[in-house]
């Protein structure tokens, strides 16, 4: 008689805790969905009726249209051909600009001799937009191709050098100090202390390069490009296909939270070892243990 | 103890004696920035050294001469007779601050200086397994440093230092930051560790008892007088008449120091 009125509250207790969250994080899907739908029902009704608010959505295609139009395309050979033409050029890009950003701001950083040589050079090249160079690469480079990879390298270096030039000066002495009187060389603090210490912060200079490499990837196919969506985008306006245009927006803005996400993951999978506040994990269980972390997270904010 | 990774590691190597680290006539510190100057040192083989004295005083840039981490501005230093230049794999440094690297296990810390010496990865983990068992951490080895107390850290940092099998180790302030429950526990720890390794250890620090129950001899810096330890390493001699008169005389040295 007295076991099931014991036992009663707890397994209650429990079942209420563990779906308080649960519901919690169906609401927030369910308002973020919503907030996306708000918005495009506001462009559908802007545009179906025309509105002429000073603002003229007259010529808008509306989303329905856009829709067809994405449908349509994603059938199609061409869609495809230019959608891995543009990851092709950014990956390119980026992933030279990543390299090479790296190692001349870690260079700058903890060299005199090459923050005496490059660091004027640098400082003078940064302030001109990647998209500037368009006439540069033109006159450079034998292709389209290798210019437009060269604009979206050119576009990524600068954010990732001076992330990493920061990020290299200030790191913790001692790290450094310890390698060394373990016998460690140049190459030995480089590769153990410097560039993971640095890590963090060079990658928040690759979230910020990816974003601009977009946009010089798109801008520059756009003005020179065979093929890629900026391309094909340029292409549509010019022969106004309005809901093509919207379909390339689309493209591009899909693409890019791809890429940037790529980046991001790839951040969080190198730097596991960060602190991460009062909720910290304990390290053995990894990825799940984090997932519950956010999990006591968003029951202690209630 | 059975230790039994270190005593089988062991005879790979003929045993590491320890390092005579002698400075003569020198000044140390910053350039420009001279914060000690004149010392003459002599540090025996095998023997701990307690190198007490008021904060400020140099005790720290000191150490960091002697582990070659800063260059001398005038006079000598030599190790071994042979002049020393550069920090090296010989002369481990054990810092007062948190010196793990934060993205490397307590084992992948203590790896580090076998990874140094080109140990083979296998025989790295094997030697650094029973460095942190020696030191009470083998159920941590895979833990991150900020998972682990700062006791724990600090101990997984005197596994690191020894794990190189370096001929002398230069500890500033090791367990500064601990609680005198821990601190206690630590120098019996460190007593523990360093039996049998041979190394020459120069051990600084603030606390005149720690000083006075670790060293064969007690440094005290800025007078430059040097005094024998009557029973080192035995708590026992904590009371005994000649330990309090050290003790009193070590006081008033450190007393009268910043007096007019």
């Amino acid at each position: 008689m007295s076991a099931p009125t014991t036992t009663a509250p707890t397994t209650a207790a429990a079942g209420t805790e563990r779906a308080g969250p649960r519901r919690r994080a169906r609401i927030r899907r369910a308002r973020r969905t919503a907030a996306v739908l708000v918005a495009l029902a506001a462009w559908q009704v802007l545009a179906q009726f025309r509105v002429n608010l000073w603002l003229r959505f007259a010529q808008f295609p509306t989303v329905t249209e856009t829709a067809r139009e994405f449908a349509r395309r994603l059938g199609t050979a061409t869609y495809w051909q230019d959608v891995s033409d543009s990851l092709t050029r950014i990956v390119g890009g980026f992933a030279l600009a990543a390299v090479l950003g790296v190692a001349v701001g870690t260079a700058v950083a903890r060299s005199p001799l090459a923050a005496d040589l490059l660091g004027p050079l640098l400082e003078v090249l940064r302030p001109v937009p990647a998209i500037a160079l368009v006439p540069v690469a033109i006159l450079l480079f034998p292709s389209n191709e290798q210019g437009i990879v060269f604009i979206t390298c050119a576009a990524a270096f600068f954010p990732v050098t001076v992330s990493t030039r920061h990020a290299v000066r200030a790191l913790t002495p001692v790290w450094e100090e310890a390698v060394r009187t373990m016998g460690g060389g140049r190459w030995r603090v480089l590769c153990s202390v410097v560039l993971p210490g640095a890590l963090p912060g060079i990658l928040g200079g690759l979230s910020v390069g990816i974003g601009v490499s977009w946009i010089c990837v798109i801008s520059a196919e756009m003005i020179s490009g065979e093929y890629g969506v900026g391309y094909r985008t340029w292409q549509d306006y010019t022969i106004v296909d309005y809901p093509g245009v919207f379909v390339g927006m689309a493209t591009i803005g899909l693409l890019g939270r791809f890429t940037s996400t790529a980046v991001e993951l790839l951040g969080r999978r190198l730097t596991r070892w960060l602190p991460r506040t009062a909720h910290a994990a304990p390290p053995s269980t990894g990825g799940r243990s984090r997932r519950r972390a956010g999990r006591t997270l968003l029951g202690g904010t209630s | 103890m059975t230790g039994t990774g270190i005593t089988a590691a062991a005879p790979a190597r003929e045993p590491a004696p320890g390092l005579r680290l002698t400075l003569g006539n020198a000044v140390l510190g910053r350039p420009g920035a001279p914060v000690l100057e004149g010392v003459d040192l002599e540090v025996a083989p095998g023997e701990i050294l307690t190198v007490v004295g008021p904060s400020g005083c140099g005790k720290s840039t000191l150490l960091r001469t002697l582990a070659g981490l800063l260059p001398l501005l005038d006079g000598r230093l030599s190790q071994d007779g042979a002049p020393a230049e550069g920090p090296g794999a010989d002369r481990a440094l054990v810092f007062q601050e948190d010196a793990l690297l934060p993205w490397r296990t307590l084992r992948g810390n203590v790896e580090l200086p076998l990874a140094v010496r080109g140990v083979a990865r296998a025989e790295r983990r094997q030697r650094a397994d029973a460095w942190l068992a020696r030191v009470g951490l083998a159920e941590h080895a895979a833990r991150l440093p900020h998972h682990v107390s700062g006791g724990q850290r600090q101990r997984a940092q005197l596994a690191r230092a020894l794990a190189g099998r370096p001929r002398a180790v230069l500890m500033d302030e090791p367990f500064g930051a601990l609680d005198a429950q821990t601190r206690a526990g630590m120098q019996q720890l460190l007593v523990t560790a360093l039996r049998g390794t041979g190394a020459t250890v120069v051990f600084v620090t603030h606390d005149v008892d720690e000083a006075l129950f670790l060293g064969d001899r007690v440094a005290l810096l800025g007078t430059g007088r040097v005094l024998d330890v009557p029973r080192p390493r035995d708590r026992a001699a904590h009371a005994e008449p000649a330990t309090v008169a050290l003790r009193r005389e070590i006081l008033a040295s450190l007393g009268d120091r910043p007096g007019p």
